[in-house]
């Protein structure tokens, strides 16, 4: 190769060559002024040592043979702006180009018309995008959407096998010599540092140079097997060559702890080993049990070189009597439905739901509370007060420690299928995640990678609260009602990790950790007003005060349908009396008779008469409410000639006799009749009671001994 | 909590299958008989809010209801009855005329019809359309976009003058409403009056009554406190901070050093700004200057509800309505024989630019420096803005001045590529306001890609060229330098009118004329001065947003 060529690209459109080896004053060697527009990139070919590309904002990517005067070739794109081109390293013809509006394309450089192959690969201009040394297939880009990405370009269709989330927009990515997994990035915006990543790890930078005071703006590994100097230029005017043992290792600073709440209350909490053997009350879960299928070690690979990191996890877990009623009749006797207030009314059932330890259900109810009264009152009982309640009451009081009992995992979850609709959102997230880390099997241990599920889903969680916050519109924010209460947000996650328990290299840290590990204080610094503000938003207003509470009716619809769907047709039922004409119309009246007489029915089965009778009272479906209107019907026997008494009034019409005629004042007994058992003599309640006061013996002279309790 | 279904525990819900909620007619009679009882209570903004439902049901009930109140408070039987108020009258006037919903209009104007009919004394609309400058029939609210005008009262419960121009370029409008929707009304750092208090001060810099209104009304409906809006005194301190950045925001952006950001923002400074909150503010003072730039540029008419935009004063025949705060409207425009020719030679110009050879650098920067200093006579002085608009600025004597003023030293330029929207902005914007970065970038690309391939009476052309020159006009205006683009081309296909009307919106909005606005492209359709107005509005903000951006990325490094 030439070691004296050199080629530059112009914001004007020129290309220039320049020749170091001129004995001239003037080393400028070639002039290119073809492009129209800015010229991105330029790129030599790894072995032509004449053969030059560019790359322009125009659109074209133009090949150049530097003894000719000019282009031999033009590509167009068909797009606007290329932003970087790229030979393959092994492929003589090939090479790749970045598009600004996200898309990549293959050229083979002796077909100028049409490009062998697109894909898009970010959303948002791709920046850059490198080939890998030795592995044929593979191509790198990163992104404006802050991604790289590693494609295996082999197959028909491109396919993303690796991705790695960054902290700002990359600028540059270029894959280490001699390290199959690694690559360089750096940011052109915010970020000053250069990572270097493995990318089976893309949670924590695997290497970080910070020397930079400004934007970085190009890296480039000095030599081409040489892993260990890594020569980078900023817009602070500073050149750096690194040492690679310089490099700060992020994970050596990591923090193998995370926390995470549960949408069902639980908590969960994975903390380094070496913090948790001392406390010898508690078990670490014990790796490698093929039991939970979600949990196992991974094996050490010497290969790679990660600290190595093991981390206990516990779960503490709401009890939850799932297969015992008690909460459904305690919840039937205390609950309000009428009476007072509305607002009270959901604090009321709020609390006793909370009592009961359901805390889903006291959310809702607190949810209906702030949804459907008045502006003005909202700002009276805080909400916010109400999170730290749920906050600190399940760690508090209301949580049992299992020691990763079966509770954990999957069976669980699914087992409580009393969830809430936001469960299965974050079902999905979790296998998003997992699905994920399906990608970076590593050739030894494949076969435990896809089990760090729930550690990842832990965090997913974390991350999504995250982004969710800001992205959350106005609609979302109230579809998801159970959003803005959950009790995660009370705190800060993005200090904990979550992490397998004993995994080799802590990889779910990073998404976490870097971007505080790598001191970008502006992160925190915006972070801390919109987390706060996302607990703050509660008490105010979160609709225009001109929003009618009709605005909600369809959420609140499908929460009623969902609940009583769940079997918790009490919720329903509940919500339905307390909230009245609010909600009613909203709801078709066979489905609500559906839940009032499926109500009704079980708080009969328990035997939970008055309250069945309040429910009838207070229920709006005439279906219903005549159900206390239809007469009950007794079957009387006359008590002379054991006849059914056929007709109304008091005299049987067989023997002629006054059927129950009190024993003490012999009139007829219309009303509460009483009657001695042993002898079936009775009447007027008050006279056999003051009757029996007196006397031991049956007031109508049979002589029996009558009994009175 | 979580039990396995108990048998007979669980409700099958959807028996009918019907979930849908029932708006039957028996739900609507209800309401009406409710309100009935409560009737003598004159329609209020509630009940004029559903208008605006989704459903065609709930309209119809809704519209009916309303024209029941207000026969009720027309009944002259009654002798207590509730008096019209003036904002009903002045609501059912804005309906009659700016709601795209036919039989809601005609049911309005009648309203007012038989009120008048009873001797109340009826507001007029002063204004004949939504702007001053552009035909009211090119802007009628039954045109061919009246699928968005009712989309966006259904989402919005009005349709203003702004809409219904800017209805001319539809794909425009739906991510602008997307990006203003976002700014003034979704989650964000600053609490929602706050937000309508800094575009007040942002439109009042410009002296635009329009924005002004309409954002008062908004602050108040939001929760302000009415003091705010008579002086700038009453607001807290934090906001009154903003007033530096406020002013160089909206006339000399390039002014905005990381000094400026810092006094702001850094844990000294009292009260402080979260770098979150501030850029929340900065997009929203840019955008409300350039929306300035966008009301004045099109002339647009006061709304009818809005002070100065109706009457109670019968019209007395002959004497044309004319709006106050905009310039009469100069008609009569000098039939030029030449026009066609202009428009030919504009194209000829066009092609021919495409074909040019490159020059030299030195030749480039000279030709962008002859742009950037070519005097183009803007200061037209003009009346005192309203007063309710001047109390809410400070320093009213800071105005643009020329970037470079010939003969002194100027402030650097910028050069395009040292900080580009693309590259930079977005980046910075995404990372401190996510979704904020999505939906300007998307507006800016459909600004510049927007075009129909005509041009005034020919077809198929494009636009490409003049669109860029444009941009990088105003851009140029600002002192941003694209490195790639030669500014000769700006010399050659924009006409000296356009400079004038361009340089007079971006830079002095508040002069700008009908005769300013008329002058230009005489032969161009309204809907393409309209176009030309989006571009100048849009590269005005990337312009203003990208020295702030600039700044601020300074500070943080």
């Amino acid at each position: 190769m030439e070691e004296n060529l050199l080629a530059t690209a112009a914001t004007n459109g020129a290309v220039v060559t320049w020749n170091l080896g001129k004995p001239s004053r003037n080393k400028q060697d070639q002039l290119y002024t073809e492009h129209k527009r800015t010229v991105n990139k330029v790129c030599f070919h790894p072995t032509e040592v004449y053969m030059l590309l560019s790359g322009s904002q125009d659109g074209f990517m133009k090949c150049f043979d530097l003894r000719k005067k000019e282009s031999v070739s033009t590509f167009s794109g068909q797009s606007e702006s290329v932003r970087d081109v790229q030979f393959s390293v092994k492929d003589y013809f090939t090479f790749a180009a970045s598009f600004e509006n996200g898309n990549v394309q293959l050229w083979d450089i002796r077909r100028p018309d049409r490009f062998e192959r697109m894909f898009t690969a970010h959303t948002g201009p791709v920046f850059c995008c490198d080939w890998h040394p030795d592995d044929r297939g593979w191509l790198a880009t990163g992104g404006r959407d802050k991604m790289v990405k590693v494609w295996d370009m082999t197959t028909n269709r491109a396919k993303e096998i690796y991705c790695v989330q960054t902290i700002a927009s990359v600028a540059r990515v270029k894959w280490r010599p001699e390290r199959k997994f690694h690559l360089a990035t750096c940011s052109m915006m915010v970020d000053h540092n250069i990572y270097v990543w493995d990318i089976r790890r893309p949670f924590i930078p695997f290497a970080t140079f910070e020397e930079h005071k400004d934007v970085t703006t190009g890296i480039v590994w000095r030599h081409q097997h040489d892993p260990h100097f890594l020569l980078s230029g900023s817009k602070d005017s500073t050149l750096y060559q690194h040492m690679f043992k310089d490099a700060t290792r992020p994970v050596d600073k990591a923090n193998p702890e995370g926390l995470c709440f549960g949408l069902m209350g639980d908590l969960a909490f994975a903390v380094n080993d070496s913090l948790i053997s001392s406390d010898t009350t508690r078990k670490p879960y014990p790796g490698g049990d093929r039991r939970y299928p979600f949990f196992s070690f991974k094996k050490a690979n010497p290969t790679e070189q990660f600290a190595h990191v093991s981390s206990a996890l516990s779960v503490f877990e709401t009890i939850l009597d799932s297969h015992r009623m008690d909460w459904f009749v305690k919840t039937a006797q205390l609950y309000l439905l009428s009476g007072k207030p509305f607002v009270e009314l959901c604090d009321h059932n709020a609390k006793v739901a909370q009592e009961l330890k359901r805390p889903q259900v006291s959310t809702t109810w607190t949810m209906l509370r702030i949804m459907f009264s008045d502006p003005a009152n909202l700002a009276a009982p805080t909400p916010n007060h109400n999170l730290s309640k749920l906050g600190s009451l399940p760690l508090m009081n209301s949580f049992s420690m299992k020691e990763m009992a079966s509770g954990m995992g999957a069976e669980s979850r699914l087992e409580r299928s009393k969830g809430e609709s936001r469960q299965d959102n974050i079902h999905l997230d979790w296998l998003d995640h997992s699905h994920r880390f399906l990608f970076n099997p590593m050739s030894e241990n494949e076969e435990t990678e896809g089990s760090e599920g729930p550690a990842e889903y832990m965090f997913g969680d974390a991350e999504l609260d995250d982004d969710e916050l800001y992205s959350m519109d106005h609609d979302n924010q109230a579809a998801e009602e159970p959003e803005y209460t959950l009790p995660q947000e009370a705190f800060q996650l993005r200090h904990e990790i979550m992490d397998n328990p004993s995994a080799p290299e802590p990889l779910q840290q990073d998404k976490a950790d870097s971007p505080h590990v790598s001191g970008n204080e502006a992160e925190v610094t915006c972070l801390t007003p919109i987390e706060s503000f996302s607990l703050i938003s509660i008490s105010q207003p979160l609709f225009s005060p001109h929003l009618s509470a009709s605005f909600f009716s369809p959420i609140v619809r499908e929460m009623l349908s969902y609940y009583a769907e769940q079997g918790d047709v009490q919720m329903a039922v509940s919500v339905l009396i307390v909230l009245g004409e609010k909600i009613r119309k909203e709801i078709d009246e066979l489905t609500q008779e559906h839940w009032y007489m499926s109500y009704i029915d079980l708080l009969q089965r328990f035997e939970l008469w008055n309250v069945s009778n309040e429910v009838i009272k207070l229920s709006t479906c005439n279906a219903i409410t005549c159900l206390n209107q239809t007469s009950t019907t007794l079957h009387i026997n006359c008590s002379n000639c054991k006849r059914p008494m056929s007709n109304k009034g008091w005299i049987c019409d067989r023997c002629r006799q006054c059927a129950s005629v009190c024993a003490v004042c012999h009139h007829v007994v219309k009303g509460l009749f009483v009657w001695c058992q042993g002898c079936s003599h009775g009447g007027h309640l008050e006279h056999i009671m003051n009757w029996l006061k007196s006397s031991a013996y049956c007031p109508a002279g049979c002589g029996h001994l009558c009994e009175y309790t | 909590m979580a039990s396995p279904p108990v048998p007979g525990f669980t409700c099958q819900t959807n028996r009918k299958g019907n979930s849908a909620p029932v708006w039957d007619s028996g739900a609507g009679r209800s309401g009406r008989s409710r309100s009935d009882s409560e009737c003598n209570a004159a329609p209020t903004a509630k009940s004029l809010a559903r208008l605006c439902s989704r459903d065609k049901d709930e309209r119809t009930t809704a519209l009916e209801e309303l024209s029941q109140k207000v026969l009720v408070c027309l009944g002259l039987d009654r002798p207590g009855s509730a008096q019209l108020s003036k904002e009903v009258l002045l609501h059912l006037l804005r309906l009659s005329s700016l709601c795209p919903l036919k039989e809601v209009r005609m049911k309005a104007t009648e309203l007012l019809r038989t009120a008048q009919e009873e001797g109340i004394n009826v507001p007029r609309a002063l204004a004949s359309g939504p702007s001053a400058f552009i035909p009211a029939k090119e802007l009628l609210i039954d045109g061919p976009n009246q699928d968005i005008l009712i989309e966006s009262f259904l989402s919005l419960g009005r349709v203003d003058h702004l809409t219904m121009v800017m209805a001319l370029h539809p794909a425009y409008l739906s991510c602008y409403q997307r990006t203003q929707h976002a700014l003034l009304e979704l989650d964000g750092p600053l609490p929602c009056h706050w937000r309508h208090y800094i575009a007040i001060l942002a439109a009042a810099r410009h002296h635009c009554a329009y924005l002004v209104h309409q954002h008062s009304a908004g602050f108040l409906e939001a929760g302000g406190e009415e003091g705010w809006l008579c002086s700038l005194r009453h607001a807290p301190t934090k906001l009154r901070s903003l007033q530096t950045l406020n002013k160089l925001l909206a006339h000399r952006p390039w002014l905005i050093t990381q000094q400026h950001i810092q006094e702001l923002v850094s844990p000294g400074a009292e009260p402080r700004w979260s770098l979150a909150e501030l850029i929340h503010a900065v997009i929203l003072m840019a955008h409300t200057h350039s929306l300035c730039s966008f009301v004045w540029g099109c002339g647009l008419n006061p709304e009818p509800d809005h002070v100065g935009g109706y009457t109670f004063q019968p019209s007395s025949p002959g004497h044309l309505p004319r709006s106050p705060h905009s310039p009469a409207h100069e008609d009569g425009r000098p039939e030029l024989v030449d026009g066609e020719v202009e428009v030919e030679l504009l194209m000829k110009r066009m092609v021919e630019l495409q074909q040019q050879q490159e020059c030299t650098q030195e030749e480039m920067v000279t030709r962008f420096e002859r742009e950037r200093s070519e005097s183009i006579p803007t200061a037209l002085v003009r009346g005192a803005p309203p007063g309710l608009v001047l109390c809410l600025v400070e320093e009213p004597e800071f105005r643009y001045e020329d970037f470079a003023p010939r003969g002194e030293q100027s402030p650097h330029i910028m050069r395009a590529q040292d900080y580009s929207w693309e590259d930079h902005g977005f980046s910075l914007v995404n990372r401190l306001l996510p979704d904020m970065g999505q939906l300007l970038d998307e507006k800016f690309q459909v600004v510049s890609g927007l075009t129909y391939h005509r041009m005034a009476m020919h077809e198929d052309v494009d636009t490409c060229t003049l669109r860029k020159a444009l941009w990088n006009y105003i851009h140029c205006l600002y002192g941003i330098r694209y490195d790639d683009y030669d500014y000769g081309g700006v010399n050659v296909l924009l006409e000296r009118s356009l400079k004038v009307f361009v340089k007079t919106m971006a830079c002095h909005p508040e002069q700008t004329t009908a005769r300013i606005y008329h002058a230009f492209w005489r032969h161009f359709r309204h809907s393409e001065k309209v176009h030309a107005n989006l571009i100048v509005m849009e590269a005005r903000l990337q312009a203003a947003l990208l020295y702030t951006l600039r700044a601020i990325t300074y500070y943080m490094r």
